[in-house]
């Protein structure tokens, strides 16, 4: 199982003192918090994606090849990508690129964005948002996959003859994780293609969580990719740690109460019951982190937030390094036990490259392979 | 038969609640079989649907408002009148209900004024909004004036409205079960495509998807036919 750490990238004043970081501190603040997430021992750091104030991350790929640079082990990921607004050729080139220059340690997680002026900005239309993560999608999955593409869609201009270099790292794309909160459309979708899905549960209460795990599921196993256990399941976590948990309340109550996205509204307590937020002592975080797969099932990848709402980098930092030492690797110990055989690892380029050559065996030994197999054969074909 | 009462007045007790109970008990009356009422209290509502706003999620007694609204079979919606129109909690509550939980359900709609000069709020207000949501309005909507608790005419317009609720819940509640029948609707988990559920013919003939699989409470239109339906 994997842990990391994901960022919305927002420059918000620290409600205690009033200052918001510049542009440039936000962004310096964001490598820092990627060094710490490796350095304490943590395996995935993922940014959002924004083109309007107050956010600073327009560019992922540009950043994650600099933080790319400056670590060994971390996995560099999005937290979303957005599939619907970027062109999937360049999601095609620019995610390629990064791999190799990362040695395979990139994955992606799509989504669709919920900014409306964000679509005619890059020329499109918000209420097309569905059909955009399917076309574009169905698009930079075959880019991947295929040397040579013809293509004509509703969204874009026609392909003809067109090849998207540089070729993924080994023959093998990064892994896609599909995100959303809502839309029962994109756990299908990333159970159609078999790929991961990544509920953004931070916000939302378990029940909810746990019904578009369970879609994801049970149509991953529809489509023939595994059973149910075998689908591969991402899920937030939403954290704040003192020592002590009142000290923890008292010092982040002010960037709950005036955090732009759910401040002004219910208590931190009230929250704090209905939503994965947990603010308090790690053990706190660790129970309720553990509690999560009693509604989505043993799953694969876990990423904290951390870093919003204006708190200051010394304070994310110290948040970071009690991840690191004392929450994680209790976590990694705890999801372990009783975790049944079946259930994949999360998925590394190191992984995806062993089951692509295996099935490149099965493929030459045997006319018909496995029901997986053959369903995802369907899926290329598509 | 599930009726469901919304009631947007705010004093306790409320003439709005009061007009309400009114209009459901003659509902009830009228009904040709058993009716089991539940009154929504949007007072008891009020931080929830606030919350709603800012959070994105319906905590758990708004939630079961919400589910109890979509699930009725007729609906009575009572709000007093304030600044010319429905009050902002009344509106609220409709803002964050799913786009499409009131399709098809009989509405009666009623509103409670100080005096009769606002009685076509009825008609430039709420008969509207639920055409909106899509729901089936009946003719008669009820406005009670404070004049009106004394007066000759009240009880009248209660009992023309309720009946009318009372025929519609009815009429839909037979068209709901035959329903179950038509093409595209229902389906269990797994089983599409092997029944006869996968396409009607559209215009033209033309075939188009129209099968909806149910999976873990959710309906899904399945990926393939999904990307077909853009194929240009």
């Amino acid at each position: 199982m994997q842990f990391g750490i994901f960022t919305v990238g927002d420059v918000t004043p620290d409600p205690t003192t009033g200052r918001a970081p510049t542009e440039h501190e936000r962004i310096k603040a964001m490598v820092a918090i990627a060094r710490k997430a490796e350095e304490v021992g943590l395996d995935v750091f993922a940014s959002g994606e924004h083109h309007n104030p107050p956010f600073v991350p327009s560019s992922p790929t540009t950043m994650l090849g600099y933080i790319a640079a400056r670590t060994e082990r971390l996995i560099l990921s999005t937290s979303t990508t957005l599939i619907t607004t970027n062109d999937p050729v360049k999601i095609a080139e620019d995610f390629a690129m990064l791999q190799h220059l990362a040695d395979g340690r990139v994955d992606l997680m799509l989504g669709r964005g919920n900014t409306g002026p964000v679509y005619p900005w890059f020329g499109q239309d918000i209420r097309q948002g569905i059909n955009l993560a399917v076309e574009n999608y169905a698009l930079l999955h075959r880019l991947w996959r295929e040397d040579v593409v013809d293509w004509e869609g509703r969204f874009r201009t026609p392909l003809q003859g067109f090849t998207s270099t540089p070729r993924p790292l080994d023959g093998v794309p990064p892994f896609v994780w599909h995100g959303s909160i809502r839309s029962p459309e994109i756990a299908e979708q990333a159970a159609y293609y078999g790929d991961g899905f990544f509920h953004n549960n931070i916000f939302w209460p378990a029940d909810h969580t746990r019904r578009m795990v369970e879609l994801y599921r049970a149509r991953y196993a529809h489509y023939g990719h595994g059973t149910p256990e075998q689908a591969v399941v991402g899920l937030g976590g939403h954290v704040f740690m003192r020592r002590n948990s009142q000290d923890a309340v008292r010092e982040f109550r002010p960037y709950f109460d005036n955090a732009p996205v759910y401040g002004h509204g219910p208590s931190l307590e009230e929250f704090s019951t209905q939503t994965p937020l947990t603010v308090g002592t790690p053990e706190q975080v660790i129970e309720k982190t553990l509690g999560f797969r009693e509604y989505a099932g043993d799953y694969q990848r876990q990423l904290f937030l951390v870093d919003h709402a204006g708190l200051p980098l010394k304070t994310v930092l110290e948040q970071i390094d009690m991840l690191g030492e004392e929450v994680v690797p209790v976590l990694r110990e705890e999801f372990a036990k009783g975790r049944p055989a079946g259930v994949p690892d999360a998925p590394t380029h190191a992984g995806l490259v062993a089951a692509a050559g295996a099935a490149g065996a099965a493929g030459s030994s045997a006319a018909s392979g496995s029901s997986a197999a053959s369903g995802a054969q369907e899926v290329t074909a598509v | 038969m599930r009726l469901v009462v919304v009631s947007a007045g705010l004093s306790v007790p409320s003439s709005t609640r009061l007009l309400a109970d009114r209009l459901s008990a003659a509902v009830v009356r009228r009904a040709a079989g058993p009716v089991d009422v539940r009154v929504v209290e949007l007072r008891d509502l009020a931080v929830e649907i606030a919350h709603r706003f800012t959070n994105g999620f319906a905590g758990p007694a708004l939630a079961a408002a919400q589910e109890a609204v979509a699930g009725a079979d007729g609906l009575i919606v009572v709000t007093p009148v304030f600044s010319a129109s429905y009050s902002g909690l009344f509106k609220s509550f409709f803002d964050v209900l799913d786009r499409d939980a009131l399709d098809g359900t009989p509405v009666l709609i009623a509103a409670t004024g100080g005096s009769a000069r606002h009685s076509l709020v009825l008609e430039h207000a709420l008969r509207p909004l639920f055409a909106h949501l899509r729901a089936v309005v009946v003719p008669t909507g009820v406005y009670a004036a404070s004049e009106d608790w004394g007066a000759e005419g009240l009880a009248e317009r209660v009992e023309r409205a309720a009946g009318e609720l009372a025929r519609w819940m009815g009429a839909v509640g037979a068209a709901g079960a035959a329903a179950v029948a038509v093409p595209g609707r229902a389906g269990e988990a797994g089983d599409a495509g092997t029944a006869g559920d996968g396409e009607v013919a559209g215009d033209g003939g033309v075939a188009r998807p129209v099968v909806a699989e149910e999976s873990a409470g959710f309906t899904v239109v399945p990926f393939a036919e999904r990307l077909a339906a853009l194929r240009p």
